[in-house]
């Protein structure tokens, strides 16, 4: 399998040689694996403070600027971070007011950000964390790790960045990344399944003329298989299974993320078809992103996040925003 | 079995699984994210550079320096649930210079206990819990009746093994397998198989030890 690394061990490590190079607003910290505002800590605001596998991007790192991540700690590819990462990370970008840790709902996030959040507050760093699981694929109950964390990943570093820019303390900024969290449901179907740079083959088997429903992305299998449909057929699928578990209706922002391998013109078709289903159900869509923010390296497929929106959320969804991969308004 | 008894089992771990890593990617790869061999192999590669520049003085204190070795070296899962299991066997040991069978045995059942505790797993899961928990059955039973050690390690192993293959039939109900819900079954636990792995590790540093 082709791909433009130069050695399977050292691929995130060169890709953060990367970002350093081409983003003179990060300071990037290679041998630490953290990435973080090159302009340093803002006394009296709370850090915002993400991680989580590589293999994601522009997940988490490409959000680090203003108005969003004030850190990220990418781990290996599809693997968390370590605690040390986090506890690095914190210390070098608090201001005073706090930390507000990001995760995805995944075990291995959840116990490293935990074991982090332990150490820091040992050290008299407050610390709260908001955990995203808003994949409706998964059923959260006790026969599942529960909901995995996925599109809505990027909205909750959107808006508590906003949130956090004002000055607000660590409990409203919490507060609201789970008020967005709730508010945000997320479907995945993949066309073809992804390749790690490690294991230099596909996560799984897919036919040629498959798809898999229900994915995340960690080149993880989904629940069920099916025939390749259209995209319209295809966006129904993703669409009714999170209408039937957040009925769509007033004001939403609706993601519609690329896995890595999909040509954008193939999600401006599926964003028309998801645009469709909307108004079908008599949901206004106020707020749009088309494009990867989420990925899954090279996989080819889609996923959907909407969330429904107030005028509270839009303002601060609204409110300017300087990353690499995302910037308005500034 | 005393500090080069404990370093001698870790050395042997981080050459079982550098030569098993690409069967435990490829079970991973089945029913998780293909990096389960990758991870466990950078973290007990993590453990023999650290005893390289520094061999603790006591068992409990080179377990203690191997758990924080793979919570820092890991990420993951397997990063925290195995880095917790030998800080905590490395705290129940203490400082004692020597570890008979029977506190061995006990710290076995700390390590599970910290497992459980952390990943929230019971038996039948699908999950390490799966193979660490009838070892520790074992080893308990052994230590009761008085047997050698490497007979009983021997037979915790096993124990490890038989828990580990007994996965295949289980639905995952912890970490990423259980996204697959029944899709799951039919496929032996990646973390289950690890763990056997190294108490097959523990049972062959014993056997070689008793033999010399």
């Amino acid at each position: 399998m082709k791909k433009l690394i130069n050695d399977a061990e050292s691929v995130v490590a060169d890709a953060l040689t990367g970002m350093a190079a081409a983003h003179p607003s990060l300071s990037v910290d290679v041998r630490n694996r953290i990435v973080l505002r090159a302009t340093g800590p803002r006394p009296g605001k709370v850090a915002v403070i993400s991680g989580g596998g590589s293999g994601h991007e522009p997940l988490h790192a490409g959000y680090v600027g203003y108005g969003m991540l004030d850190a990220a700690c990418p781990g290996e590819i599809f693997t968390s971070p370590v605690p040390d990462q986090m506890l690095e990370a914190a210390k070098r970008m608090h201001g005073g007011a706090g930390v507000l840790f990001v995760v995805k709902n995944y075990t291995g996030d959840v116990l490293n950000f935990e074991m982090a959040a332990e150490a820091l507050a040992e050290e008299g760093i407050e610390v709260a964390s908001v955990l995203v699981n808003d994949d409706v694929a998964v059923q959260d109950s006790v026969y599942t790790a529960g909901r995995r964390g996925t599109g809505a990943t990027v909205l909750v570093e959107k808006i508590t960045g906003a949130l956090a820019e004002t000055g607000a303390p660590l409990a409203d900024v919490a507060i609201t990344g789970e008020e967005v969290n709730a508010r945000s449901r997320s479907f995945g179907i993949a066309l073809t399944p992804c390749v790690t740079p490690a294991a230099g083959e596909p996560t799984f088997e897919l036919g040629p003329n498959e798809v898999e429903l229900g994915i995340g992305i960690h080149g993880e299998p989904g629940r069920t298989r099916i025939p390749a449909g259209t995209a319209r057929e295809l966006v129904r699928i993703a669409m009714d299974a999170i209408n039937e578990d957040l009925p769509l209706t007033g004001d939403v922002l609706v993601m519609v993320n690329g896995m890595g391998g999909t040509p954008q013109i193939e999600l401006y078709v599926v964003f028309a078809e998801v645009a469709a289903y909307l108004r079908e159900k008599g949901a206004t869509v106020t707020r749009r992103l088309v494009g990867n923010y989420i990925t899954s390296l090279d996989m080819q497929g889609f996923s959907v996040t909407v969330c429904r929106l107030d005028e509270r959320l839009t303002l601060l969804w609204d409110a300017p925003v300087e990353t690499p991969a995302l910037r308005w308004g500034r | 079995m005393d500090t080069r008894f404990f370093a001698a089992w870790l050395e042997e771990c981080a050459r079982v699984v550098h030569e098993q890593r690409d069967y435990l990617t490829r079970l991973d790869a089945a029913i998780g994210d293909a990096d389960h061999g990758t991870n466990l192999d950078r973290g007990f590669t993590g453990i023999r550079q650290a005893l390289a520049e520094h061999t603790p003085p006591t068992p409990g204190a080179l377990l203690a320096l191997a758990g924080t070795t793979l919570v820092r070296k890991v990420g993951g899962a397997s990063g925290p649930l195995y880095g917790s299991a030998l800080r905590q066997m490395g705290k129940a040991l203490g400082d004692a210079e020597t570890i008979g069978l029977a506190e061995l045995a006990d710290a076995l059942e700390t390590a599970l206990q910290a497992v459980r505790r952390l990943g929230g797993a019971e038996v039948g899961d699908k999950t390490m819990v799966d193979a660490l928990s009838p070892a520790c059955a074992a080893l308990r039973l052994a230590v009761a009746e008085g047997i050698k050690p490497q007979e009983a390690l021997s037979r915790a192993a096993d124990a490890a093994d038989q828990g580990a293959k007994d996965t295949i039939s289980m639905q995952a109900r912890k970490g990423r397998a259980s996204y697959l819900g029944p899709r799951s079954i039919g496929h032996q636990d990646p973390g289950a198989t690890s763990t056997a792995l190294i108490l097959a590790a523990l049972r062959d540093v014993a056997v070689a030890w008793a033999e010399s």
